[in-house]
């Protein structure tokens, strides 16, 4: 039904470069000869509420948005928003999350609890599910910012994207005085997939 | 080699590709990169200006002076240029004219939905609707040979989705800019009555040929599949009808106004069944039905919203799309939010506090309208606030003008607030108006305004001084406060206010997001003295939250930048500077 096309759903909260992430994945696709489409938001949403950005890649793409049900992947920026959007999964698609909170405004006037358990519920719902300390590795890296770029090493692992590709795209589109971070983060990202 | 674009990057290329010479536009999601874009190629002119109707104006003098010519503006904005459009419509062209109308289904950004391919129907333009980069960008080039060759303007319009997705695009030559001829012609751009009488006949000799054209354009196109079912649609939906239903046989309307009736009599003559798939309005649905094909729309899709393609497919296939984990109903929403150190909260928390009636206006203050803050009564469009606190003092008299004030950003108020603070000086309004002068278009994504003293290039030029204006428009009673020290804008208001006179509040403070310097001091919670109150949380700043376990407010060192708003809400004293 899907023709070989991938569908990557990346979700955050605005202000966590998820627009960027989502650029160097569909730079990958088209170094890779893929037809790509991603779809991205920009305005008030990025006044940090919920975002998604959406790549979609394979032999011929049509819809730049994907269709609920139909993503391969959702790559979590901040673990309530894997949650918000997990009805998008596909039957035996995978959710990568990087182990982080976002407090958003009913949680931070203290009139909703965050669900600390959040991650671990996925889990529960979605086999596939990848917790990474993204955030952590990151700063252990260099610069707790790229934890997008974590997150991407342990996504390319997974849908097989070739390391030597994306390290090309990220050389492409991230500022020459944050590069060697964040390859460094890109690599530790890589070595936390295994299967 | 082939690229990705969004589509307002392969639209700016487009114009440039057509040897298009002068751009103009005002900012508006999700329109704003087109010039933006189109600004960074070289031997061009582009404009921010102070609103849509200038950017269309500046476009019409442009146009007539024989230069191919882009304007652009989101659905709204077309509204703000609706009388310029109209009467440029009569006259036509001298260089191509493309006005870009960034359409918002779904509201992601924006007060309304309106559907901007009525604006074709009714100033008798031509309409174009690409369905992504590749098209946005040769439709933009074709739109420009189509404008000069039919004498109009031609409107592209785009959707959010087709404007913020990227696909790829294979650049084409650059066409060399081309200056056509001057020559004054009062019949044709002078429209007196007499003159735009014959406009008019002109305009539907137009519209018939553009019929024809419509006919043979290969901007339209047939899609042969299975015959049970044809699809008619345009611009990106197209997409979702190719993805959810590949087999069907499809007419995509590249050119949606105006139609071609015989390709559609004779594709529907081929089909068992007729079915127009466009967001919003039925435009082209009615004006089938119109000409007695028997065609199916709106009974089966919104009139509401965005489309999408598991919409369609529950709508049309009868699938019903995705798995059903429903967490996302159990748990915490996350609605967007003023910046940490965003200047506007003191404004917000200020007249909240003093329990005023607030009509409001567009721009990141409009998130002062959300919890908790809370503090705006009405917001409609771009410039309103300051019109209808007039309004609302002459229906209620001057004792209740004495509670209201208009709340308005500095890019606003240049756009469309200047007039209607005319009409509080020239109608003897009681009222009293905040600009909120954060020194740019935040919104939007900070671009430049004529307050701001940089143009959309980023060189200086002559800066408007708002203070001067507002003096000078006869408001007597000015003053200048910082927006995040709360006493003085607190003392500020309140003498306002109880003035019998009209007054100006300039709350002035850049946009934290504006490049500043990194924080001097930093601040803490002493647990001693922190009652557990929630003053400070009522701001609903994300650098303070409020921790359950201890009954505590806890500065979040990774979000505050020590803009020093969250001590000035507390009554304990329990904000503390760090000391060393
Ligand atoms: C007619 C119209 N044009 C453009 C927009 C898009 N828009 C919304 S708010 C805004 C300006 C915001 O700037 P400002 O008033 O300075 O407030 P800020 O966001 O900086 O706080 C713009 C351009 C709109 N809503 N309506």
């Amino acid at each position: 039904m899907d023709k070989g096309i991938k569908n990557i759903l990346i979700v955050g909260v605005g202000g966590q470069g998820t627009l960027l992430t989502s650029r160097i994945i569909a730079q990958v696709a088209v170094q890779m000869s893929y037809d790509v489409k991603v779809s991205e938001v920009h305005g008030m949403a990025q006044r940090g509420g919920s975002v998604v950005s959406q790549v979609r890649y394979g032999e011929k793409v049509y819809s730049p948005i994907i269709k609920k049900g139909d993503a391969d992947v959702i790559l979590a920026f901040e673990k309530l928003e894997a949650a918000r959007m997990l009805d998008y999964l596909k039957p035996g698609g995978m959710v990568i999350i990087n182990n982080d909170r976002v407090d958003p405004l009913p949680v931070m006037s203290g009139k909703e609890k965050y669900p600390e358990d959040i991650a671990e519920r996925i889990k529960g719902l979605v086999e596939n599910t990848v917790i990474v300390d993204a955030s952590k590795i990151a700063e252990s890296c260099g610069n707790i910012k790229a934890a997008n770029v974590v997150l991407l090493g342990v996504l390319s692992k997974a849908i097989s994207l070739p390391e030597a590709e994306v390290e090309k795209a990220i050389q492409e589109m991230v500022p020459p005085r944050a590069l060697d971070v964040n390859l460094a983060a890109f690599r530790e990202g890589r070595k936390l997939f295994t299967v | 080699m082939k690229r990705l674009m969004i589509g307002n990057e392969a639209i700016a290329r487009g114009a440039f590709e057509a040897g298009a010479t002068v751009a103009a536009a005002y900012p508006g999601t999700p329109s704003t990169e087109i010039v933006s874009n189109f600004a960074g190629f070289e031997g061009v002119y582009a404009e921010w200006a102070p609103n849509e109707k200038v950017a269309l104006e500046v476009g019409v003098g442009s146009s007539i002076g024989g230069a191919r010519t882009l304007v652009a503006m989101k659905h709204v904005g077309v509204n703000v240029a609706a009388d310029p459009l109209y009467t440029f419509a009569y006259t036509g062209v001298n260089g191509g004219l493309v006005l870009i109308s960034a359409d918002d289904p779904g509201m992601h950004s924006s007060q309304n939905e309106q559907d901007n391919r009525g604006y074709g129907r009714f100033a008798k333009i031509p309409v174009i609707e690409p369905a992504d980069s590749q098209e946005a960008k040769d439709f933009t080039r074709m739109a420009f040979d189509i404008s000069e060759r039919f004498d109009t303007p031609v409107m592209l319009r785009i959707t959010t989705r087709l404007a913020h997705s990227q696909t790829l695009v294979e650049e084409g030559e650059v066409q060399k800019p081309e200056l056509k001829e001057y020559k004054k012609n009062p019949a044709k751009y002078v429209m007196l009555p007499g003159f735009a009488r014959g406009r008019h006949v002109e305009v539907e000799k137009r519209m018939l040929k553009l019929k024809e054209f419509a006919e043979e354009t290969d901007l339209n196109r047939i899609e042969w599949g299975e015959k049970n079912l044809g699809i008619i649609t345009s611009g990106v939906v197209y997409q979702y009808v190719k993805e959810v239903l590949p087999d069907a046989s499809i007419l995509k309307l590249g050119l949606s106004n105006p139609l071609p009736e015989k390709l559609i009599e004779s594709f529907a003559s081929e089909v068992d069944r007729l079915l127009v798939v466009e967001e919003l309005e039925p435009v082209i649905e009615e004006q089938i039905r119109a000409l007695g094909i028997k065609v199916e729309g709106k009974e089966l899709l919104s009139i509401v919203g965005e489309y999408s393609p598991e919409m369609l497919a529950a709508c049309l296939a009868g699938e019903t799309a995705g798995q059903s984990f429903s967490l996302e109903s159990q748990i915490p929403a996350r609605p967007p939010l003023m910046c940490p150190g965003c200047p506007h909260r003191g404004v917000f928390h200020t007249v909240k506090k003093m329990k005023l009636v607030v009509t409001g206006d567009i721009g990141c203050y409009t998130l002062g309208a959300l919890p908790p803050l809370q503090g705006m009564d009405s917001c409609i469009c771009m410039g309103a606030s300051i019109g209808t606190a007039l309004g609302m003092e002459k229906a209620r008299g001057e004792e209740f003008a004495k509670k209201v004030v208009a709340v308005i950003g500095d890019s606003t108020f240049v756009h469309s607030g200047i007039t209607p603070l005319i009409d509080i000086v020239y109608n003897q309004g009681k009222s009293t108006v905040i600009i909120l002068d954060n020194d740019t278009t935040a919104m939007t994504g900070h671009q430049d305004h004529p307050a701001t003293g940089l143009t959309i290039r980023k060189e200086p030029t002559r800066k408007l001084d708002i203070e001067a204006l507002v003096r000078a428009i006869g408001i007597k009673n000015v003053r200048v406060v910082d927006p995040l020290n709360l006493k003085e804008l607190e003392t500020a208001l309140a003498e306002e206010l109880a003035r019998n006179e009209a007054s100006v509040i300039i709350a002035k403070r850049p946009c934290v997001l504006l490049e500043r310097e990194a924080a001097q001091k930093r601040y803490y919670v002493d647990n001693e003295l922190c009652t557990g109150c929630k003053l400070c949380i009522k701001i609903g700043c994300t650098g303070i939250y409020y921790l359950d376990e201890d009954k505590k407010a806890v500065i979040n060192p990774n979000t505050c930048v020590s803009c020093g708003l969250c001590p000035q809400v507390c009554k304990f004293d329990a904000i503390k500077v760090v000391e060393g």
